[in-house]
């Protein structure tokens, strides 16, 4: 009985009211849509990044019990007596390229002091974690290869290219 | 008998074009300054009426009027030197020196930019520390010491990313240590690195990036969140003084009246 006597203003208060979380609804949908949208657009989906594998040249370059640093790539490439074995020269603190010390025989941080071994196993300093090892191979042309997308295990066997 | 340049001035004043400009009239009766105030788009943002002693140094010490300063020397200074600047990495260093050997009074400019850069954040710390000791960001006043804070990171990030920008070894390695250090944050803290970057490495993207954030989005986030600054002093009954504290203290000295003191 009671919505019976309720007039047309009512309804007509109802019907704004539907409209109102109508329009807001839309509104919210499109506001989520936006922020979806605007985040995938600050997201780039091609990067133009230097390739991540990258060609370090004949092993013959490099001596036994050498150190050699790789600027442009921050990457060391070592020839123990092991065989060769790739190390990320970029410090694991906050990422400043580490240098060589051959006097001392350790990689050393020039930004904070960070200090680490031949193997990139840390002896001080602030960096969380070693150096970590790369992937490093021959390819057909008689060329190490490096990838410095792909962290091996370091001291493991495969970790090792022999000639 | 000729006349002097204050009766030139007024005469200027009197004419039609002047008077469409400026509609609060001229005079200096109390109400035509109050006027002259609160209908300028700029100057209403403040009080129309400030006791004198508020304006002494001692009172502030002008630290927030220099910090404001500052930002102008830095806006008027930093156009001029996007003229000659592109933010490409072949480009970014080469346009740097040619600022300071090439470019006429570039070298100048580039200098008062970055001093001014280096007196802003100064002084907005000591307007901070100023603030802090006076105890001027208590009620009602504490909702302006947070746009206060905002403020503050706000002029960090404009420091920042225009360290970037000359693309030295001092820059580029600046960046990548303090780009990592945002990767620090829990969860996305390598997806803010990525986004801050638009990459995983400082390069050409991250050089776009902190120039538009250097020169378009926080400066005019700045100006937005300064507007909000200078109209809540007045909302917020204007400077701070001992006089405008509440009388909790003197109303135990024998006086029937509380509230507030004139300000």
């Amino acid at each position: 009985m009671a919505e019976e006597k309720q007039g047309p203003l009512g309804d007509e208060l109802s019907r704004r009211k539907f409209f109102t979380k109508l329009g807001l609804g839309s509104l919210s949908i499109a506001a989520v849509g936006t922020a979806a949208f605007s985040y995938q657009y600050l997201e780039p989906n091609v990067l133009y990044e230097p390739s991540p594998v990258v060609n370090t040249g004949k092993p013959d370059r490099y001596p036994l019990d050498s150190v050699t640093l790789d600027v442009n790539n921050g990457i060391y490439i070592i020839h123990s007596q092991e065989g060769y074995f790739s190390l990320s020269a970029v410090c694991t603190h906050l990422g400043c390229l580490t240098a060589w010390k051959q006097e001392l025989g350790i990689i050393a941080c020039p930004c904070h002091g960070s200090k680490f071994e031949q193997s990139g196993r840390k002896i001080e300093g602030p960096a969380p974690r070693p150096l970590p090892w790369k992937r490093i191979w021959i390819n057909d042309d008689g060329d190490l290869l490096v990838d410095r997308s792909t962290d091996v295990p370091a001291l493991a066997r495969d970790s090792f290219v022999r000639i | 008998m000729a006349k002097t340049v204050d009766q030139y001035f007024d005469d200027l004043q009197q004419t039609r074009v002047w008077r469409s400009i400026f509609r609060s009239g001229t005079g200096s009766s109390t109400l035509k300054r109050a006027l002259a105030i609160q209908q300028n788009v700029f100057l209403h943002l403040f009080s129309t009426k400030v006791r004198t002693r508020m304006l002494s140094f001692s009172a502030t010490w002008y630290l927030g009027t220099l910090t404001l300063g500052t930002f102008f020397i830095l806006v008027g200074t930093g156009i001029p030197l996007m003229l000659y600047y592109h933010p490409s990495v072949p480009q970014a260093y080469a346009d740097t020196k040619d600022l300071q050997f090439v470019v006429s009074s570039g070298l100048f400019l580039r200098n008062l930019h970055r001093w001014s850069a280096h007196a802003m954040v100064f002084l907005v710390f000591a307007h901070m520390f100023k603030v802090f000791y006076r105890g001027a960001y208590r009620t009602p006043r504490e909702f302006n010491w947070v746009i206060g804070v905002i403020l503050l990171l706000i002029t960090l990030l404009l420091s920042y990313t225009g360290y970037l920008l000359p693309w030295d070894q001092l820059a580029y390695w600046a960046i990548t240590v303090g780009s990592n250090i945002a990767s620090a944050v829990p969860v996305i803290g390598d997806k803010i690195h990525f986004l801050l970057l638009g990459g995983h490495a400082v390069n050409a993207n991250a050089l776009l990036r902190f120039y538009v954030l250097h020169c378009m989005i926080l400066p005019l986030t700045a100006m937005f969140f300064v507007a909000i600054h200078f109209w809540r002093i007045r909302k917020d009954g204007g400077l701070y003084s001992h006089q405008s504290e509440p009388m909790t203290v003197k109303a135990t000295n024998g006086s029937a009246t509380s509230g507030k003191e004139a300000r």
